[in-house]
């Protein structure tokens, strides 16, 4: 784990104390990558070599004041950091409980939490000299993110989306064009994110000597899911001490959607080790647990290896990876980060689902009551969040991670609900 | 002795060189793999890989990604493919078969219930494209002991330091990747192949075999010249693939289709 406490934000300048109470559990991966029985590196012999290297480079920067000084100087002068932590009264009153608080991670720059990924990864890539970038996307906010930091950086950047999810996020597509990156539309299998990720994995193989591959979510081969953690726990740094500041005490819950899990974790785990905040990650339940039709491995499958690590996946009885759906492309994916894999065995946080219908009917109570259009990923937070605030009582406190906003969702809503624009 | 181990020897004193090709198991369908390894087996294949579809397959170039998704649209499965070597096995106890694949498949059917199994279909080695040693440990022992070889790939960018740990961790043969990429992709850095097999052997008495980008006979006599044997997978997958338009396959048809491994036996056998 890294020691590096906040970034120079207002946030971290109330010098808050460290976590009540130590416990060492969650200071993994262990030195292999492994969170228990998951995680590892499970990758062909041809990329075991970068995965290593990368692994030894980012223990190097973790001890590397100067590394973390100008990752702080970026979130703050180029993403806009600290996102606020918001009181959405309206919301309140309508859940009828526990206070809501809405951690703003759709006001970064580019949109959604990715770019806190993306810049840290950047910053590795320059060090470790590679001048080409890739990266898989599905939303295509991992896309833009890749292609807005790599464009500041003057790098090539290739970006592996699926062929059905380039027809569902056309304008984020536009915008990795003008960004001067090159989408390749990736046509194998279910052609959506597990796909143009194996094509990302193909690419990497075959370039790299030259290549840098920035993984969207906190999965992967290690140390991708500690270093993607890492970079985004600054959402749950600035969270925990705007809950100091704005709420006098810790708060009582907190939840985050999540596919493979990057804003979750960034959220959950500067809260770890506080025994009384509840944790709630909210998977994409499609059409309905019982209709196979989701993408909740964490809820509905079991563990296996996929994309470099061990973790909890949909698949079938012959270890066949399950086509999964979900109304959001970022959360369509048969996988999970490895961490939550473990969060969930040793019952930490708590998995849940919130269906296609439950988010689209949160993504509209959203936008009427706050003004806030939410992206369809983060809409399944604002929806178990909701229903979770009701259930609790009125002086509690509990935070939403908005994980991105929902420009580049209209289209898809319009189309789900027979609108034309 | 294994049947590898006891193949390799053969070869080794009469001066042949191992010709192991690949093949994706229940492609173009259930029915005609068993008879494309016997046919292999006729146009002089040493030792056959048979390739466990897997539906993410993020080693592999377009052709075997086709040749997968071909057998999976037929339903092939693991099970399936452990069949395919039983009934292999009832006409011919001498090939050595090494099922090679993704990991997932034989996680869920669990470790010990796919070695057993394997054992009891008469598969000879175990491949995992995505299992590198310091992650096999559950698996590697239970293979070593029912006898089942386990074999370990080495590409152009491992590490010396990695390489004792990889030679210890195999037995029957050690897989040379010739080129940095995926299957099919074109071999172009003869040099390279040279000089890594030459520092190989100074780390390991297994025979080295050179896969990836061996396509026809110039290349599998060029490959052949600095190793001790090639794998062809992609050439082989290609012509596999015409099958699937056929109707019907009789002997002649399956003749053709592996006509590139008889082309490659002779190439391999004028080296000298």
């Amino acid at each position: 784990m890294v020691k590096h406490e906040g970034v120079g934000t207002e946030a971290s300048a109330t010098g808050v104390d460290g976590p009540e109470g130590e416990d060492s559990r969650f200071d993994g991966p262990d030195e292999t990558g492994h969170f228990g029985s998951y995680g590892g590196i499970f990758v062909g012999e041809t990329l075991i070599a970068a995965v290593e290297e990368l692994a030894q480079v980012y223990k190097e920067v973790s001890a590397d004041t100067e590394f973390w000084d100008e990752f702080d100087y970026d979130l703050k002068h180029y993403v806009g950091r600290p996102s606020p932590l918001y009181f959405a009264q309206r919301l309140t009153e309508a859940s009828g409980g526990a206070r809501i608080y809405l951690k703003r991670e759709d006001l970064n720059h580019t949109g959604a939490h990715k770019i806190n990924n993306t810049i840290g990864q950047a910053l590795l890539a320059k060090r470790m000299g590679k001048t080409r970038i890739i990266a898989e996307t599905g939303a295509g906010q991992h896309g833009v993110a890749s292609a807005t930091v790599a464009a500041r950086l003057g790098l090539e950047c290739h970006v592996y989306m699926g062929a059905e999810d380039i027809i569902r996020q056309a304008p984020n597509v536009y915008r990795m064009k003008l960004l001067g990156a090159e989408v390749i539309s990736v046509e194998s299998g279910s052609r959506t994110l597990k796909d143009a990720m194996n094509e990302a994995l193909r690419d990497w193989a075959s370039n790299v000597d030259n290549t840098y591959y920035i993984i969207g979510t906190a999965a992967g081969p290690h140390p991708y899911p500690l270093l993607v953690r890492d970079f985004q726990c600054v959402i749950g740094r600035e969270a925990r001490a705007q809950s100091l500041e704005q709420m006098g005490r810790l708060p009582d819950a907190l939840v985050a959607c999540f596919g493979g899990g990057s804003n979750a974790i960034g959220l959950f785990h500067p809260f770890l080790k506080d025994a009384s905040v509840a944790m709630y990650g909210v998977e994409a339940g499609g059409h309905g647990l019982e209709t196979g039709e989701h993408a909740a491995p964490l809820s509905a499958g079991r563990p296996g290896v996929l994309h470099g690590n061990r973790t909890y996946l949909m698949t079938d009885a012959g270890g066949q990876i399950l086509e999964t759906h979900s109304v959001s492309a970022g959360l369509d994916y048969p996988g999970v980060g490895p961490e939550h894999s473990w969060l969930k065995d040793i019952h930490r946080v708590n998995y849940v689902v919130a269906t296609d219908v439950e988010a689209m009917q949160a993504f509209h109570q959203l936008t009427l009551l706050e003004g806030i259009i939410p992206a369809l990923e983060s809409s399944h937070a604002v929806a178990y969040g909701v229903k979770l605030a009701g259930q609790m009582d009125a002086d509690k406190n509990i935070i939403i991670n908005l994980s991105g906003r929902g420009d580049k969702d209209i289209e898809t809503v319009a189309r789900i609900e027979g609108i034309t624009l | 002795m294994s049947r590898i181990q006891g193949i390799a020897r053969q070869n080794a004193e009469a001066g042949r060189k191992l010709l192991i090709p690949y093949l994706v198991a229940g492609d173009p369908n259930l029915a005609s793999t068993v008879a494309l390894m016997h046919s292999l087996v006729e146009c002089g294949a040493d030792i056959i890989e048979l390739g466990i579809p897997f539906s993410d397959p993020s080693a592999d170039g377009p052709v075997i990604q086709r040749g997968v998704e071909r057998s999976l649209s037929k339903g092939t499965t693991l099970q399936g493919v452990l069949d395919m070597v039983a009934q292999f096995r009832t006409l011919n106890s001498a090939t050595p078969i090494v099922l090679m694949g993704y990991l997932n498949p034989i996680e869920i059917m669990g470790y010990g219930n796919f070695v057993e199994k394997a054992s009891n279909a008469g598969v000879d080695g175990v491949l995992i494209v995505d299992m590198p040693p310091a992650e096999s440990d559950a698996l590697y022992t239970q293979l070593q002991a029912q006898g089942i070889d386990t074999i370990f790939l080495v590409a152009p960018t491992t590490r010396d330091a990695r390489l004792p740990t990889i030679c210890d961790h195999s037995s029957g043969y050690l897989y040379y990747v010739s080129l940095k990429g995926v299957t099919g992709a074109a071999l172009t850095d003869y040099d390279s192949v040279t000089a890594n097999i030459e520092k190989l052997r100074g780390f390991t008495d297994l025979p080295i075999v050179v896969g990836f980008g061996i396509k026809d006979a110039d290349s599998a006599a060029a490959m052949g010249r600095l190793s001790d044997g090639i794998i062809i997978g992609s050439a082989l997958v290609e012509k596999i693939a015409q099958l699937a338009d056929q109707e019907q396959q009789d002997d002649a048809l399956v003749a053709q289709t592996t006509a590139v491994i008889a082309a490659a036996r002779e190439a391999l056998n004028n080296i000298r």
